[in-house]
């Protein structure tokens, strides 16, 4: 079992957390989404508001706590929750938070290819970080997007139709500081086929122009 | 077995998701262009009956797997509010590998979706609809909430939505990852802050589900389609697939095949026709095919020779032993390591089994281990009578289905391919003699 | 009420009873580890899987509501094949380390395991491992044996509301325990190791020291507070090994306190195993005959009126019954068994908890004023949280006095009589949660009673419980609650001042001044010995606390788990404890001790064995002649009203590890005291 998903050692805990005032308000939008008295209903976004906060893209101890205590929840219920979900990471991770699908579909496609690119393009082994801190690669069970296998995710970024050369590219942009662009490395938009939709042809470069998803306007 | 109403293919114009493949503006422009939110105040008139028997009509059987019918799910919940509200709570949380439908539909067309919670909450007396999408879809969550916004703004919900006199809120809720929340009892703990481990039945969501109240828990895709079904009709959906089949379905395929792809087609589709006309065929031809998983990993994998004239439904599939499930359709050609593919599977139902129930939490890190060694060959051959054993120990004595899904595969394997484990084992023994 | 046939027996169970219950209903007995009845049910070891007619696949009978017309096979093959699948997959990552736990031969695995088990493993596979918890001074951790339950974390949650337990990380890597290090700080957490069916909670002072079967099991009554909480003493070669719970449903149901559990190993230490007598000014070992000569010669001739007895707080009913018959016998009235200096006494219904432990499951609110009831009852305690958890929070409770945390959730309503006053004079918010309430309640606590107010305090209560209808029909919620496990018996037995006798706190003042002469401390600790050091005084018991040090003759009494004994608890109930071992060295049993000495004085009491001290307890009071039963008490007129005092109600418990001479002595509490009691050293009871 990945060190993420045991605590971090004491020495890496702070000793206090709090939300941002910007956070707190986005926290009391988030518990104001459940009926009164089942604002426990929240604790699961308030843990991925805290990671968000929290440099190193973990949570803390004391951030679970911090939580439990505006829920009116007992701690341990959220340690639970917090040691439940594989997304909220017990210690901190690298700046770019890679992690590779290896599940059968993605594996069928080559993820393997994927994960050695990784392994030799950052010198890492899979669950390490580099030691610049910029980087930590996992592997991590299906992500959704098996047809465009093999894929991973990078933060909240998916990249998919990935080849070794694709793979390798992205690591070095990111390494440049660059930011590559996510989605389908091949060229194809999205699930349609390789060469263009074969259906809904008439739905499909007719319409208005694609709208990217943009985090920032999204409460997710 | 030709399906009544099944031509060569699904025209364009019988397809439910036409912004699939997201070239086009996935907001309420976009929406409306295609003809979403088109008489919803209407359709909401005529009556929460009139919605369920259409749905019961279209003969829509539950698109999350289970295949369980909607309209009659619907049916189940109270008419009458005994003071508890209702909720409906729709399954975003796609994770069963293979699966990757709900995703395009939620972030190319996520206005469906929000129209069809409007009229299915309304036809099962429900104020709220909650969303568990899983928290790795940060994009789609990201579109759908902006559909939502835009849904709000329009006064197509909210209060008095859609100018119906029926007030509705619809919220986003991000899970974390976690397989098991695609389980509906999970995904209501989880969405009640909880760990996601799956409830005892009874009682069933229906009677006492979320915060203990009449709750209804559908997969996004079946309540996506609800709005175009109430246009044209249940029947006009039950033209499609064969009897006890119906409708059209999104099939996602992937693994060994020309082109990937997602596409919505005509339930009862033969698989070959599915793969070969939407995919360009298996890798290095038909022949070269050595199986498929047509339903997402949890239901047995299926040898060359039933994938010749399988039909794609729920009754051919399972039939032939297998399921149709989510309609994930894995291609395996014949350079496959047939055993590593299954024992991969068997490490994802270890990594997701939530631990609450022992045969679940001990069966699956003793199939995997077993698995992991059998693709060696490092066993012995009645060992494989043992992890059948094994898989029979799960199946059937867990508190939800993923134990189940975590022994089929193994047992698909072991019906289909015996003799390739058997060899694995012959070679590795006499390797380790020498 | 479902009709429902388990294995061809036709069974008919009440509304609301599972599956499981109709197959015990029918004499089946059904195997199980998460299935606890009083936890709530989680249905996740699947060792009760039963099979039903018409469904698919076998059913967990423990969570499986029994309805009408079931058809239930439980000796099927099915459901065979299917335990022992289960039983296997329970075993696979368990240890066989049975010659080394401590819940070998009464482990629920092991025996279990030899109907539903394979005689070998068929697990090739790596085992798995879990690194232990470190839970605190109770609760010993071996967590490879774990078998996730979740009882434990249940019974935190539930029943001792400390969230503590969970159960983190998932599948076969879920680990039960806190996420971080944390002690169980709880006053029940002992209660852990029994529910364990594993050795993974095993009970930390007891690692390694007996197996069952080695042991003798006697069944008695707990001293340590109030409640009378049954419990089972398992005692190897006269010494006593452990204390268990025994259930009682109206009582500790099947609870019982760490203290209870956990303050014999005080037995150990500081015991007093023969007579002394002070000479030079230093206590000497004397015999019986010395001892006793000592105390002739003192209160040979002296007026009754300069002798005074005391009795302690965890003094059995015979011991007080001989000790009273003797002082009367002296000629003394000056008795009391309320150390505290309390005033309580009078009407029985102004002493006793009327409404009954039991009560507390119909009550719908709870005013508790001066008490500290986690830390002076909690097992009465716990029966209240089981309340607000069964009425889903509506189970109002209003605190008057020092601030605790009760574990539910409660109002808290002020420090002292002001807010009293403000309840009585409906000025307060929460005078109209009582009036609303169909079965209101008030527990009165000895820090609101053992006061120089107290008989106005009481007034007051009485009041209240008037005024909101807390005693009407057969419902009685006038309740007090008593800290010492001798005080109701000793007030139902008249162990109070008689005609012109005096009080503890005369008592004390006139041996300061001289007047009292000779002071019998029966087990009494708890009292200012500086006041007595003009006095002679005689300590009678079993521990070398306080009193024996400023004593002038010790008379070795047992100890309670030494002696056949009859206590009343806070309810008014009497129970008899048994023996369990002999008395230590040449300590006797107290009433036998009262009984020689009066020989010794030439005042022989009229009994010569237990039989005729209890007929002589029957005379002096009805309570003794029903055991087990908290009979009704009239309500009459009781306190005095008048002006109450400012200051805020404080708890007698300040430590509640520590509160009498066998906790005091005991190691265990000790380090319960360091590991939960904040500024232990400053909080120990003076």
């Amino acid at each position: 079992m990945s060190h993420l998903r045991r605590p971090a050692p004491q020495e890496l805990q702070p000793t206090s957390f709090a939300f941002t005032p910007e956070n707190l308000e986005k926290a009391n939008k988030i518990i104001a989404k459940y009926p009164e008295g089942r604002q426990q209903s929240a604790v699961m976004p308030l843990l991925d508001l805290a990671q968000r906060q929290t440099e190193g893209n973990w949570v803390p101890t004391v951030a679970m706590d911090y939580i439990a205590d505006m829920l009116e929840m007992p701690a341990i219920r959220v340690y639970e929750v917090a040691t439940f979900y594989t997304m909220y990471n017990l210690a901190p991770v690298g700046k770019n938070f890679i992690q590779v699908c290896t599940t059968t579909p993605c594996w069928l496609r080559g993820s393997a290819d994927v994960v050695d690119t990784c392994k030799k393009e950052l010198g890492i082994g899979v669950g390490e970080t580099t030691e610049d801190g910029q980087f930590t690669m996992i592997e991590v069970e299906c992500l959704g997007a098996c047809v465009n296998a093999p894929m991973m995710q990078i933060n909240d970024d998916y990249y998919e139709d990935l080849t070794a050369e694709s793979t390798k590219a992205i690591l070095d942009a990111l390494k440049k500081g660059e930011k590559p662009k996510a989605g389908p490395q091949s060229g194809r938009k999205g699930c349609e086929p390789i060469d263009g939709p074969k259906v809904l042809k008439a739905f499909c470069g007719c319409g208005a122009a694609p709208q990217d998803a943009d985090a920032s306007k999204g409460d997710a | 077995m030709q399906a009544k109403g099944t031509p060569d293919m699904l025209q364009d114009k019988d397809r439910i998701f036409t912004n699939l493949y997201g070239f086009q503006d996935f907001g309420l422009k976009g929406a409306q262009s295609r003809g979403n939110w088109d008489g919803t105040k209407a359709l909401i008139e005529k009556g929460r009956d009139w919605i369920i028997d259409e749905m019961k009509a279209s003969g829509m059987r539950g698109r999350g797997g289970a295949g369980f019918p909607t309209g009659l799910k619907w049916s189940f919940m109270p008419k009458e509010s005994d003071g508890r509200p209702s909720y409906l709570v729709v399954n975003a949380d796609e994770g069963e590998p293979g699966t990757c439908k709900d995703r395009e539909i939620m972030r190319n067309d996520p206005h469906t979706l929000i129209e069809g919670c409007l009229l299915a909450s309304f036809a099962m007396n429900a104020h709220a609809a909650y969303i568990y999408i899983r928290g790795e879809f940060y994009h789609e969550a990201s579109n759908l909430q902006i559909a939502i916004d835009q849904a709000y703004e329009a006064g197509l919900v909210g209060k008095n939505a859609c100018g119906s006199g029926w007030d509705f809120d619809i919220y986003l809720h991000l899970g974390a990852g976690a397989y098991i929340c695609g389980e509906e009892t999970a995904l209501i703990e989880s969405l009640e802050g909880k760990k996601g481990q799956p409830r005892l039945k009874p009682p069933f969501p229906a009677n006492a589900g979320l915060y203990g109240c009449p709750t209804t828990v559908n997969n996004v895709e079946s309540i996506a389609a609800v709005p175009t079904i109430l246009r044209r009709g249940g029947s006009w959906f039950s033209s499609f697939g064969r009897e006890n089949n119906h409708g059209t379905k999104l099939f996602a395929i992937s693994g060994h095949v020309e082109k990937p792809c997602t596409v919505e087609e005509a339930m009862s589709i033969p698989l070959k026709e599915l793969i070969e006309k939407h995919c360009g065929g298996v890798r290095g031809g038909w022949d070269n095919l050595l199986a498929v998983i047509p339903g997402g990993s949890s239901v047995p994998l299926m040898p060359k020779d039933v994938c010749d004239d399988v039909l794609m439904d729920f009754d051919a599939l399972r039939e032939v032993g297998s399921g149709l499930g989510t309609a994930a359709v894995i291609v395996m050609d014949k350079s496959t390591d047939i055993v590593y593919a299954i024992a991969r599977l068997s490490e994802f139902y270890k990594h997701e089994s939530c631990g609450q129930c022992t045969p679940c939490r001990e069966g699956t890190g003793w199939m995997m281990r077993m698995m992991t060694r059998m693709v060696r060959g490092e066993a012995t051959l009645d060992e494989i009578d043992l992890l059948w054993d094994v898989t029979k120990q799960v199946e059937g004595h867990t508190i939800c289905a993923l134990g189940d899904a975590a022994a089929w595969p193994i047992q698909g394997l072991i019906r289909h391919f015996r003799p390739e484990m058997e060899r694995r084992i012959k070679e590795y023994r006499a390797r380790i003699a020498a | 009420m479902p009709k429902l046939t388990v294995d061809g027996i036709e069974v008919e169970v009440e509304a609301g009873a599972t599956v499981l219950q109709a197959c015990e209903e029918a004499g089946k007995e059904i195997p199980r580890f998460c299935y606890h009845e009083r936890l709530s049910i989680a249905g996740n070891c699947r060792m009760c899987l039963v099979e039903m007619e018409r469904a698919p696949k076998p059913v967990a009978s423990c969570a499986m509501p029994a309805a009408d017309g079931m058809v239930i096979k439980t000796d099927s093959d099915l459901v065979k094949k299917a335990r022992n699948g289960v039983m296997e997959f329970l075993l696979i990552n368990h240890p066989l380390d049975c010659p080394i736990c401590d819940q070998g031969g009464e482990c629920d695995l092991q025996d279990q395991a030899m109907a539903y088990g394979f005689d070998s493993s068929r697990y090739a596979e790596k085992k798995r491992a879990v690194k232990d918890k470190e839970l605190g001074p109770i609760v010993k951790t071996i967590m490879t044996r774990c078998i996730h339950c979740t009882r434990c974390v249940r019974f935190s949650e539930e029943v001792a509301g400390v969230g503590t337990m969970g159960a983190v990380y998932r599948g076969e890597d879920t680990e039960v325990g806190p996420y971080i290090e944390a002690s169980i700080n709880s006053e029940l957490s002992g209660n852990l190791v029994d529910l364990c069916p594993v050795g993974a909670l095993t009970s930390k002072p007891y690692a390694f020291t007996a197996r069952p079967w080695e042991l003798k099991k006697t069944d008695s009554v707990d001293v340590m507070d109030a409640v009378g909480s049954n419990i089972r003493i398992d005692a190897r070669t006269g010494e006593v090994l452990r204390v268990l719970p025994r259930t009682h449903e109206d009582i500790n149901e099947e609870w019982i306190s760490d203290k209870t559990r956990y303050a014999i190993d005080g037995l150990k230490r500081q015991r007093l195993d023969r007579p002394y007598v002070r000479k030079d000014g230093k206590l000497q070992p004397a015999s019986w005959d010395e001892a006793f000569a000592a105390i002739k010669a003192k209160v040979s001739g002296l007026d009754g009126k300069k002798i005074a007895a005391l009795a302690g707080d965890t003094v059995d009913c015979e011991a007080m019954t001989a000790l009273k018959d003797l002082m009367g016998k002296l000629g003394s009235a000056n008795i009391d068994c309320r150390q505290d200096g309390s005033k309580i006494g009078g009407p029985r219904a102004s002493y006793i908890f009327n409404s009954t432990i039991a009560g507390i499951d119909d009550a719908d609110a709870c005013l508790i004023v001066g008490a500290n009831v986690r830390a002076e009852a909690p097992i009465i305690n716990s029966r209240l949280r089981k309340r607000w958890r069964a009425t889903a929070g509506d189970f109002k409770v209003g605190i008057i006095g020092e601030k605790w945390d009760p574990t539910y959730k409660n109002d808290y309503l002020g420090a002292g009589p002001d807010t009293l006053q403000e309840i009585l004079d409906g000025k307060n918010d929460f005078a109209k949660v009582l009036k609303a309430a169909e079965k209101p309640m008030i527990i009165v606590g000895m820090g609101a009673l053992a006061r120089e107010d107290g008989d106005a305090v009481l007034a007051a209560t009485r009041a209240i419980a008037e005024k909101y209808g807390m005693v009407a029909g057969e419902w009685n919620g006038f309740n007090v609650l008593h800290t010492a496990a001798s005080r109701v018996g000793g007030l139902d037995l008249g162990f109070v001042p008689g005609e012109g006798g005096l009080a503890t706190n005369d008592i004390l003042d006139g041996a300061a001044k001289g007047d009292i002469e000779v002071v019998y401390l029966l087990g009494a600790d708890e009292v200012d010995m500086s006041k007595l050091e003009k006095a002679f005084v005689i300590y009678q018991g079993a521990m070398g606390d306080a009193g024996a040090q400023a004593a002038d003759v010790i008379l070795p009494g047992a100890a309670y788990t030494e002696k056949n004994g009859t206590y009343v608890n806070t309810e008014g109930r009497a129970q008899q404890g048994w023996r369990a071992i002999f008395p230590l060295g040449d300590a006797r049993e107290d009433w036998a001790i009262v009984r020689a000495l009066s020989g010794a004085l030439d005042q022989t009491l009229p009994y010569n064995n237990i039989d005729a001290v209890r007929e002589r307890m029957v005379e002096l009071s009805p309570t003794f002649a029903s055991l087990n039963v908290p009979t009704k008490a009239e309500w009459t007129d009781f306190g005095k009203a008048g002006d109450m005092m400012p200051e805020g109600f404080a708890s007698p418990v300040r430590n509640f590890y520590m509160t009498d001479p066998i906790s005091r002595a005991s190691v265990t509490m000790a380090k319960c005291t360091e590991a939960f009691v904040k500024d232990a050293a400053a909080e120990k009871v003076a």
